[in-house]
């Protein structure tokens, strides 16, 4: 392990009062910084400066901190949850910046996700697209068939929870120069598609998600891959593949 | 006050169905006249509010991250226990009972754990039918693993991240109900009041944390599952908004709060880094099945390797001592959490630590005999009968990636070390909180109408949980006892029409909302809350932690109310009350923490023994396990709420009966 140091940094970073309002980058000064520290606990110390300077502090989403809860977001030096890969930003750690480094902080921009407060902002539309059609239609009887009476390969199980993975944290559409949310749609339909137990609605989900998520205003894509690059999951462009294919077969029923 | 447990009357694998069979009914034409409130949408709360939208009920869900999938059921990595029986291995939902009575040191209700086990399979047929992609094998049947405290392999799971897709799950069948108008979700919402008319709960009062506003919401059942309150000690492996006040409002207004002292240290969590450390991270229990967790013999080692002039690989095998192994040979490294940590505890304060932190507090979790196990097996499953070492190695490791992949790579992440070449090094941290609102076998709380399920109830893990139990219990009380229980309830209100949110008693729990947040926001003071509640987190985790002494408790007690004196003076909020602003959040929230962790040392010192999570160091055997007192301590303890001063919270006991398992000392030796 490279022992922990302490740095001294400038931030720069967005601060819009409220949805409304017209937003502008504040620069900060921060000492001390230990490399062991995470990144949200750098910004927690920015915070206490501030507060002990009767000064308004950065709000920002965050919650699980341990890369799961997909609630933290952030774009850091112009990438969705900072430099490291496979990472959300609750997991990058300030042992991957330097002494005297400047780090540019902003929220996700995206038609999409309009921006609530400094770097908060709203990502309901996910939600309503779930809502839409991302579900079985099983109700909770406690009387399905046995757990082990339809057997799944093994192969299919593994992609299906792979694709599964997605924790919603909309990396995939910040990151996105057309804010498609192709990936984040195409996961969960993938997760459907590759199970049994999702076949049964297959037509109907993906017709009823690809429709919410128009509706909603997300771009299109346009295969650039941007978003298989930073989704800190690893999600697999495939899956948008996977939805098409879905999507076509969908609409020729 | 006397408490009625309303346990059924008849044998124990009897009890769930004949009580089902009598509880009372509404009719699908009359659900859709009767409100029902849900605070929290994890395990516990999305699957109550699908299952109740479901039926046909007026369901609002409240949670306060932006959206219901973010609850922190979503961060439990390991599994789900159920009793299938599906690896042969002598399992039934007998077992699963006495596993779990037994390992909750018997300080946990008989009725209320049958039930639990009782369910168990129906909630991974369900979760199966939902889509969940649990792990399986290739004959595509699905996987099992072993988990702590017991000797079958019943825990299912998902690779580290079975929460997050039993959770997925359970949002999704909400989601389908959002989606059709049965439920509707109130995200970014805290709940800051419970509602209380003629008695009965009837409404809570909710912030909108985005813009502010206070709401009025009623209904003619509120349930509460809000989670556990392991944030009282600031550091723990709770997500950073996981808070006690939804719980702690509805004891405030006169919901008793049931063994707040018991409290699980999880013990395999990475170690502390420094002051500016925000939350603990886990490391799942189910990587106990493949480490093996030992510090060096002898104390030089110790010393030379926090030195940084030894390597663990460096030491030899009859230099380490595997002492989990070594004190529990038949449970070995997979003995239950609480017995783990304090083993661990014992061997940091003996002087054997690892990590060069402050307190020297750290163990190491090794995976070099397992890589060789897996790789030697994997290789012999390829037909290759004579592998070199360096192909045992590699497939070794593939092995591992596969089963702990995310796990490997967010210690990775953490720590700048790779646990494949080197020893993990872990140490125990607050996980997860037994304690809870005092409910009935209907989880019913002692206010009429107001329902608690999950983590926030107190009912069926005693003084110690089991690991893969906990998201078993969310599912069930959600899924397959509220329905029923809740129903029960509501079949008495079909006459009573929609509850008007214009009466005095919502205008006073709002005024009272209010007038809170008004005075933190004009206090004049000049420390942040988090300050406060590191101070808070030290006294819990020096006092009220893995060991406990009458000293000690007496002095948190007298430290925390001084504090709870001192915070309401000296602290800052920022911001005002109609924005975005969570410092007041927090302030809100530490506020509750502060009475609970009074509370909670109290509890401590009036349970004179040792009991699963909860030891006395007092109370102890010649060899450092727990000294149970059944004569004196087997109940429940349930804590009335007096008013300001904490120490005015007056004790009420529910005796515990064991009438179909034998009471014993708890042995996994």
């Amino acid at each position: 392990m490279s022992a922990a140091k302490n740095i001294n940094i400038t931030l720069k970073i967005w601060r819009q009062k409220n949805a409304k309002a017209k937003g502008q980058i504040e620069t900060y000064k921060l000492d001390n910084v230990s490399t062991a520290s995470s990144f949200l606990e750098m910004l927690d110390q920015l915070n206490e400066q501030l507060i002990n300077e009767k000064k308004e502090p950065v709000a920002f989403d965050h919650d699980c901190r341990e890369g799961i809860c997909g609630m933290c977001s952030l774009y850091i030096n112009g990438r969705a949850h900072g430099p490291d890969t496979g990472t959300t930003t609750c997991q990058l750690h300030m042992r991957k910046f330097n002494d005297g480094d400047t780090i540019y902080i902003e929220p996700w921009r995206s038609k999409a996700f309009p921006v609530v407060k400094d770097l908060v902002v709203d990502r309901s539309a996910f939600d309503r697209i779930q809502q839409a059609g991302g579900f079985v239609s099983v109700n909770t009887s406690g009387r399905t068939i046995d757990a082990n009476a339809i057997p799944v390969p093994k192969h299919d199980a593994d992609r299906a929870f792979e694709a599964a993975a997605c924790i919603g944290c909309g990396a995939c559409v910040a990151t996105c120069k057309n804010g498609s949310a192709m990936l984040f749609v195409g996961a969960k339909v993938s997760q459907y598609a590759l199970l049994p137990q999702g076949k049964v609605e297959a037509t109907q989900r993906v017709l009823n998600m690809v429709r919410q998520m128009d509706e909603e205003g997300f771009g299109n894509c346009t295969n650039t891959g941007a978003c298989e690059v930073e989704c800190p999951k690893g999600i697999s462009l495939e899956n948008i593949a996977r939805m098409n294919r879905e999507y076509l077969k969908a609409s020729l029923k | 006050m006397k408490l009625d447990s309303k346990i059924p009357e008849g044998p124990i694998a009897e009890k769930w169905t004949n009580h089902k069979n009598h509880l009372k009914l509404v009719a699908p034409n009359n659900r859709p006249k009767i409100d029902v409130i849900v605070v929290g949408t994890g395990l516990a709360g999305a699957s109550a509010a699908a299952s109740l939208g479901e039926m046909g009920y007026n369901v609002k869900a409240f949670c306060f991250q932006d959206s219901p999938r973010r609850a922190h059921s979503i961060a439990a990595q390991g599994g789900i226990n159920a009793a299938k029986n599906y690896q042969n291995d002598g399992d039934s939902t007998y077992r699963l009972f006495y596993d779990t009575i037994k390992g909750g040191d018997y300080r946990a209700r008989e009725a209320n754990v049958h039930r639990l086990a009782e369910v168990s399979a129906n909630i991974i047929d369900q979760c199966v039918a939902q889509g969940v992609p649990f792990a399986r094998e290739y004959g595509g049947m699905l996987d099992n693993r072993s988990f702590g405290g017991t000797q079958v392999q019943r825990t299912f799971y998902a690779a580290g991240q079975t929460g997050q897709q039993l959770l997925l799950g359970a949002y999704s069948a909400l989601s389908r109900q959002v989606g059709l108008g049965r439920v509707q979700m109130f995200n970014r919402h805290e709940m800051l009041d419970l509602v209380k008319v003629d008695g009965k709960a009837r409404g809570i009062i909710a912030r909108n944390l985005i813009t502010g506003e206070l709401e009025r919401h009623s209904a003619h059942a509120v349930i509460i599952a809000s989670g556990g309150y392991g944030n009282v000690y600031f550091l723990s492996t709770n997500a950073m908004g996981s808070n006690v006040t939804a719980a702690w409002k509805v004891h405030k207004r006169g919901a008793l709060f049931s063994n707040p002292c018991f409290v699980q240290i999880h013990p395999t969590c990475i170690p502390v880094h420094g002051v500016n450390q925000s939350k603990l991270t886990l490391m799942s229990e189910s990587l106990r099945n493949s480490g093996r967790i030992w510090v060096p013999k002898k104390k030089e080692d110790a010393e030379a390797i926090r030195a940084g002039k030894l390597k663990p690989t460096q030491l030899k095998e009859e230099d380490r001592d595997y002492f989990l192994e070594r004190r529990y040979p038949a449970f070995g490294n997979l003995v239950p959490r609480d017995v783990a940590s304090r083993a661990a505890k014992e061997r940091c304060d003996e002087g054997f630590g690892i990590e060069a932190n402050d307190t020297n507090e750290g163990v190491y979790l090794d995976f070099s005999t397992e890589i060789q196990n897996k790789g030697r097996q994997a290789a012999y499953a390829q037909g290759n009968h004579n592998p070199s070492a360096e192909e045992v190695t590699k497939l070794g490791k593939k092995w591992l990636e596969e089963k702990y992949g995310n796990l490997f790579a967010m210690y990775e992440k953490i720590t700048d070390e790779n646990p494949y070449e080197t020893p993990m090094k872990i140490y125990p941290a607050v996980h997860y909180t037994m304690g809870g609102v005092w409910v009935d076998y209907n989880l019913q709380s002692s206010i009429p109408g107001c329902f608690v399920a999950g983590e926030a109830n107190f009912s069926d893990h005693g003084a110690n949980r089991l690991g893969a139990s906990a998201l078993m219990q969310g599912l069930a009380d959600g899924y397959f006892v509220l329905p029923y229980t809740v129903s029960n309830y509501l079949a008495d209100e079909i006459r009573t029409g929609k509850i008007s949110t214009d009466s005095p008693e919502f205008a006073e729990a709002e005024d009272s909302v209010r007038a809170s947040i008004n005075k933190f926001l004009g206090n004049n003071g000049s420390k942040s809350v988090d300050h406060f509640h590191k101070r808070l987190g030290l006294i819990m985790w020096n006092k009220v932690g893995m060991a406990r002494n009458e000293k000690g408790l007496k002095e948190a007690i007298a430290e925390i109310a001084a504090l709870k004196d001192e915070f309401y003076k000296e602290v800052y909020v920022p911001g005002s009350a109609d924005e975005l602003n969570p410092e007041l959040e927090k302030a809100l929230r530490v506020a509750d923490f502060m009475d609970l962790g009074q509370l909670m040392a109290m509890d401590a010192l009036q349970r004179n023994e040792s009991c699963g999570g909860h030891f006395r160091e007092e109370y102890q055997d010649a060899e450092g396990e727990t000294l149970r007192d059944d004569d004196n301590f087997a109940f429940v303890s349930a804590w009335e709420y007096m008013g300001y001063d904490i120490s005015k919270e007056m004790l009420h006991k529910e005796e515990l009966k064991y009438e179909f398992i034998k009471i014993a000392a708890r042995n996994y030796k």
